[in-house]
């Protein structure tokens, strides 16, 4: 019987230590051999020689203005569907419908959101290859990212300061501005950064609808590459070891960040209404 | 006043109302832009023809499905127990500060990008089976594919991608279990291995399961890490060390420079795709749901 125990807690001891080991080494490895290739030129120069040489300027700023475009079409769409979930909806079937939706939007594989952001962004309302086409395209992905986040903290708002508000005078929609979204800005954050995130870190959707220009775009109709579009076509095409690594570090570093802040923002949530 | 409130509730409405018209839209315009292929060329020469050659106009996707479905199996074969194991020692063994703290470990497991993980695949996974796995493979199959790239390759990193998955929501279904159900194992005598194994999981079943399932779908989308590491060889594969294309990553690689028909047969691919996901997608929400209903 102890024997039995014993394989049993060791089966279990092992198999999460190689989780640990394979997050440790993922990360480990690829900021090893990263790191030290990031530098100003790598930050700050143009790639040259199809991103064999020189830096990943045009890519940085190609990966915020995308980002930057779904993030800032997504977000009101997002706070103001949470917003109706928890303050306007009254149940029933509709609601259960539209739940079920945003459900099913979240299971959508990125590729799938890539051909229908080709097919129609692109194609169908002639946007081209274009950082509009993109940031459309990851609006979408980001939707139902926002709409938990957000729902997540307005259930935390206590009723009685919605009550209250209301009790004043003030009017349902005036509580909900002046009340109850400053509540929840970390909540809201929280969703907004992990957004982020998905968009930095999103590829096969982002390949099919901004192209792959390394041209620094000046406008929202101009082609461009992102990060992890460049990280791909990279490793795809073997052309450059040193940038390769470069690229991968620099992203993860990013993405490390933006977990770890909305990590420590949402912990910090947790403290707010004593329970 | 009263004007301007109800033009924004209308707004409100419409946001609420965005993902499902999404979902309304994506699934129009993928079924319009790959139906005529499949019409043309007979949804069931499509999906069980062998041949996926579009430059000589074959589109036969049987190969994709199975390169698909052997890399999904293959990451559910050693996604499952890890996950499990690691739920387990989550909601059960560990103390809770510690429990947390492995929490947010794997949280930014799934936070690394796709295709970061297939970069890792490339330069160390497949060099890995290439110089360790396949020596010891090739005494028992000389024949075997000797590149590195291959099923295996994609099994290994698609089961880490889908730890996170796996681990949370199992880890969350294994805690919501009453605490009566162990007190009363417990008391009755039962060490507490006895009682994970045969209280806790059947107890927390449904929620493992739709964890599993979501992990499958997971698995059954990724593109970009198994674009970088299976090879790409639309062939029906004969063992695990060989390469395979998959669904997704042929539409990912292929559609930059598809013709207009090759186009619509990768938008075909698509829709297969698409369904594929949907059902797993709406058995999972429901597996969850019933979940949800019996422990709260």
């Amino acid at each position: 019987m102890n024997k039995k125990n014993a394989a049993f807690y060791g089966f279990i001891g092992i198999l999460a230590a190689i989780t640990l080991a394979a997050l440790t080494i993922i990360i480990g490895y690829i900021l090893m051999n990263g790191l030290t290739y990031i530098n100003l030129e790598f930050l700050a120069e143009e790639p040259r020689r199809m991103g064999k040489e020189g830096g990943i300027h045009s890519v940085i700023i190609g990966t915020l203005m995308v980002t930057g475009v779904g993030i800032l079409i997504a977000t009101p769409i997002g706070i103001a569907a949470a917003i109706y979930f928890n303050e306007y909806a009254k149940g029933g079937k509709g609601v259960a419908v539209i739940r079920f939706f945003t459900e099913i939007l979240a299971g959508i594989p990125s590729i799938i959101f890539g051909l229908f952001g080709f097919a129609f962004f692109v194609i169908f309302l002639g946007m081209g290859w274009s950082v509009i086409s993109g940031g459309l395209t990851l609006a979408l992905m980001v939707l139902p990212t926002l709409i938990r986040a957000t729902e997540e903290s307005l259930k935390t708002v206590p009723m009685a300061y919605r009550e209250g508000s209301l009790s004043l005078g003030a009017t349902k929609w005036q509580t909900i501005v002046k009340v109850i979204i400053p509540c929840c800005k970390p909540g809201i954050l929280t969703g907004l950064i992990l957004g982020i995130g998905r968009a930095i870190g999103e590829t096969a959707a982002v390949m099919l609808t901004v192209g792959g220009s390394l041209r620094v775009p000046t406008s929202l109709f101009d082609s461009t590459r992102t990060m992890s579009v460049h990280l791909y076509i990279l490793s795809a095409e073997g052309l450059s070891r040193e940038k390769t690594y470069a690229t991968a570090a620099l992203l993860i570093i990013i993405v490390l960040m933006i977990n770890i802040t909305a990590n420590l923002i949402s912990s910090r949530l947790g403290g707010t209404y004593g329970n | 006043m009263k004007t301007y409130e109800k033009i924004v509730e209308k707004l409100i409405i419409l946001s609420a109302a965005a993902t499902t018209i999404s979902v309304a839209l994506i699934t129009i315009f993928i079924f319009q832009s790959g139906l005529p292929v499949l019409a043309e060329y007979g949804a069931l020469e499509f999906i069980f023809g062998a041949t996926w050659s579009p430059t000589n106009g074959s589109y036969g996707i049987l190969p994709l499905i199975l390169g698909t479905l052997s890399v999904t199996l293959g990451s559910l074969v050693i996604g499952i127990p890890t996950g499990i194991a690691c739920a387990i020692f989550l909601s059960e063994i560990l103390p809770r500060k510690a429990a947390r703290a492995f929490k947010s470990a794997i949280e930014l497991l799934a936070g690394i990008p796709s295709v970061v993980y297939g970069f890792f695949g490339l330069v160390v996974i497949v060099p890995a089976i290439r110089n360790f796995v396949l020596p010891i493979y090739q005494v028992f199959d000389s024949d075997a594919s000797a590149t590195g790239f291959s099923i295996l390759a994609g099994a290994v990193i698609l089961a880490i991608m889908i730890l996170p998955t796996i681990v949370s929501i199992s880890e969350n279904s294994i805690s919501a279990v009453p605490k009566e159900f162990k007190e009363a194992s417990l008391a009755l005598g039962a060490n507490k291995m006895e009682t994970i194994v045969r209280v806790l999981i059947p107890a927390a079943r449904s929620g493992i399961l739709s964890s599993i399932i979501l992990g499958m779908g997971r698995a059954i989308g990724e593109t970009m890490a198994v674009l970088l590491i299976t090879g790409n060889m639309a062939k029906i594969p004969g063992s695990m060390m060989d390469p395979v294309a998959t669904l997704t990553g042929t539409i990912a690689m292929e559609m930059g420079y598809a013709s207009p028909t090759h186009q619509q047969a990768l938008f075909a691919v698509g829709i297969i795709l698409f369904i594929i996901i949907m059902l797993l997608n709406i058995i999972a929400q429901f597996s969850m749901r019933r979940l949800g209903g019996k422990t709260g």
